[in-house]
């Protein structure tokens, strides 16, 4: 496996966890991807994108380096399907797999959206009941981003952040929670972008800088951030368990 | 040919190759019963988050024990329903994708055909045509089947499926879920002329069948019982054996029944339920007079078990079905939607 982008990997990528399917292809440099909005529908669409991919590139599954996919967080069954289809993929072709952040995804994709150059990032995402999956990264020139502070699932109101003055907020949780987002973030005079998507080409060419990381099929999992979702019964917690489509 | 089977539809997860030269090769079940049992019954987001983690590890497995290499798997099928959506997605998805990877074909296989047929996994396979007593936790349907993958629906519960009265009532008697195991345990130890439940719908014609009334007899007879027996264990015993007793009867009559009513010489019993082994001892008791074979699974392939589902998938595949590269699992698809073998 190549171990700098500059020896041009080829990456399988995939992206399901929003209302979005998308799939990219990184070869010779070049990225190629199909992108569809359709919430409840990447089971019909998916594998026919990769296959798509790989057949215009006269590519064997077998022959890509890494397999990468948006692990979350985001909708679970979006989730599950990018990560059981990245397994089997992965398995069945013997080739490493390599999980990306999808709020990672995000600000790549706020970071293209925004031209490039040096930025700092608040990706925030509609998590339903009332909270936001979110973090901040700093992307540098090259698309490289590196995450301030740990990812959280959270109300806006319960929001904490690292001191940094942030330059470009995207995700749909902006568009929900604009005023107690703005109320916490350092904005500065930052552009928000709310109806940005993550997608597979953002996984697939912020998978070129941890090539390294890529590991077995079985060991590359969703991240979920919410781990509450079900009540015991008698303990007085929350009974809606927030089962994301 | 050999066939990779996947069954993730509930709260098993389960793994398995058929070889229709060599019959099974290797199979792994892993039960989520722990995760669940705090809950009181499944919680379908735990249940999918646990498919992702066991299913990939559990193929591995598999394979290493059948001492196949993958070039040596010929087809992929899984269970596309009926079952939980979310559980269901994982197995069709990560089987689908392993069967794009592999350049084999795929199959979305129909989780109670996959009962139906275990029984083929036996040494004795039934021929057909044959009458089906499909006996599950979500299902009780007594199905005649003129030949594998033809399913005429004769009769089938009107309210609680079987396994799920067995796990209402075990509930009742205080017992952890899932009761039904542990409630025939108990009803072991029960006296059977202690309490008389009835057979619900037996008297009128018909082959369906109506299990939720149990319940209140059940109730009813813990509440009698109260102040007037202090040897609750041996009552909770006694209640059990009246209930086993009920349904066992119930199911007996109604399967002599559509037996006649065919003229159909040979009964299968399938589903968790048909583990039980007093419905196992009085179906072969009642099949003598009437001159009928009785086939059932081995207790592990009553329950679900990817086993079951490379066998259906190999008969499916070997009939020339295949399943298009989608993932389209369908959490309700009734047993007589599907299109015959051949
Ligand atoms: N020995 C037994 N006696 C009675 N019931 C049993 C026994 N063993 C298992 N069961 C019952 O079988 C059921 C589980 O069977 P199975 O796994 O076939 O059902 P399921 O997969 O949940 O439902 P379905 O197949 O209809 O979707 C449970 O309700 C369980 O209590
Ligand atoms: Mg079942």
């Amino acid at each position: 496996m190549p171990a700098n982008p500059n020896d041009q990997p080829t990456i399988l990528a995939l992206e399901t966890s929003s209302g979005a399917c998308s799939a990219a292809l990184l070869h010779q440099g070049a990225i190629t991807q199909h992108l569809e909005l359709a919430p409840r529908r990447q089971g019909d669409l998916l594998l026919g994108m990769l296959d798509a991919l790989l057949k215009a590139a006269e590519l064997k599954l077998s022959e890509v380096d890494v397999i990468a996919f948006g692990q979350g967080p985001g909708a679970f069954t979006g989730v599950r399907i990018g990560t059981a289809v990245a397994q089997g993929a992965a398995f069945g072709a013997n080739r490493p797999l390599l999980g990306i952040s999808s709020l990672a995804g995000l600000a790549h994709a706020g970071w293209r959206h925004y031209g490039g150059g040096e930025q700092r990032l608040f990706a925030a995402i509609d998590a339903r009941i009332g909270e936001i999956y979110c973090g901040a990264f700093a992307v540098n020139g090259q698309g490289q981003a590196q995450p301030l502070g740990s990812e959280t699932v959270t109300t806006p109101e319960k929001l904490t952040v690292p001191e940094i003055a942030v330059t470009h907020g995207v995700g749909n949780a902006w568009a929900l929670y604009d005023e107690p987002l703005r109320a916490r973030i350092d904005l500065a005079q930052a552009q928000i972008a709310s109806t940005i998507h993550g997608e597979a080409q953002d996984i697939a060419a912020l998978a070129r800088w941890s090539l390294d990381q890529a590991c077995a099929a079985e060991l590359a999992q969703p991240v979920y951030l919410r781990d509450q979702v079900a009540a015991i019964p008698g303990s007085a917690l929350l009974d809606s368990a927030p089962v994301a489509a | 040919m050999r066939v990779l089977g996947i069954e993730t539809s509930c709260d098993e997860t389960g793994v398995a190759v058929y070889d229709s030269e060599r019959g099974l090769c290797a199979h792994a079940v892993y039960s989520q019963t722990e995760i669940h049992a705090v809950y009181g019954g499944v919680v379908p987001e735990l249940a999918s988050r646990d498919h992702v983690r066991k299913t990939l590890p559990l193929i591995r497995q598999t394979l290493t024990e059948a001492e196949l290499s993958p070039e040596q798997i010929d087809g992929v099928a899984y269970t596309a329903g009926p079952g939980l959506i979310g559980a269901l997605l994982v197995g069709a998805a990560l089987g689908r994708a392993l069967a794009w990877a592999w350049e084999v074909p795929a199959i979305g296989v129909h989780h109670l055909e996959g009962h139906l047929l275990a029984p083929f996994l036996e040494d004795k396979p039934p021929p057909c045509p044959f009458i089906a007593l499909l006996v599950s936790g979500g299902h009780s349907q007594i199905i005649h089947v003129p030949e594998v993958g033809i399913y005429q629906l004769l009769g089938e519960s009107v309210d609680d499926a079987a396994g799920e009265a067995f796990d209402k009532t075990a509930k009742l008697l205080g017992l952890p879920y899932p009761g039904g195991p542990q409630l025939a345990r108990l009803a072991e130890r029960g006296d059977p002329t202690r309490y008389r439940f009835p057979r619900p719908m037996t008297d009128r014609p018909g082959l369906n069948l109506s299990f939720s009334g149990l319940k209140t007899y059940t109730l009813n007879a813990l509440q009698q019982t109260l102040g007037e027996r202090d040897d609750t264990e041996q009552v909770h015993a006694d209640i059990a054996r009246a209930f086993e007793e009920a349904v066992v009867d119930t199911l007996v009559i109604k399967c002599r029944r559509a037996l006649e009513s065919t003229g159909v010489p040979r009964l299968i019993l399938a589903g968790g339920v048909s583990a039980n082994r007093r419905l196992r001892e009085r179906m072969a008791a009642a099949m003598q007079p009437l001159g009928a074979e009785l086939y059932y699974p081995r207790a592990e392939f009553c329950t679900d078990n990817g086993a079951m589902i490379a066998y259906a998938g190999w008969r499916r595949l070997a009939a020339g079905h295949q399943q298009p590269l989608a993932i389209t699992p369908r959490p309700r698809w009734p047993l007589t939607d599907l299109v015959p073998l051949a």
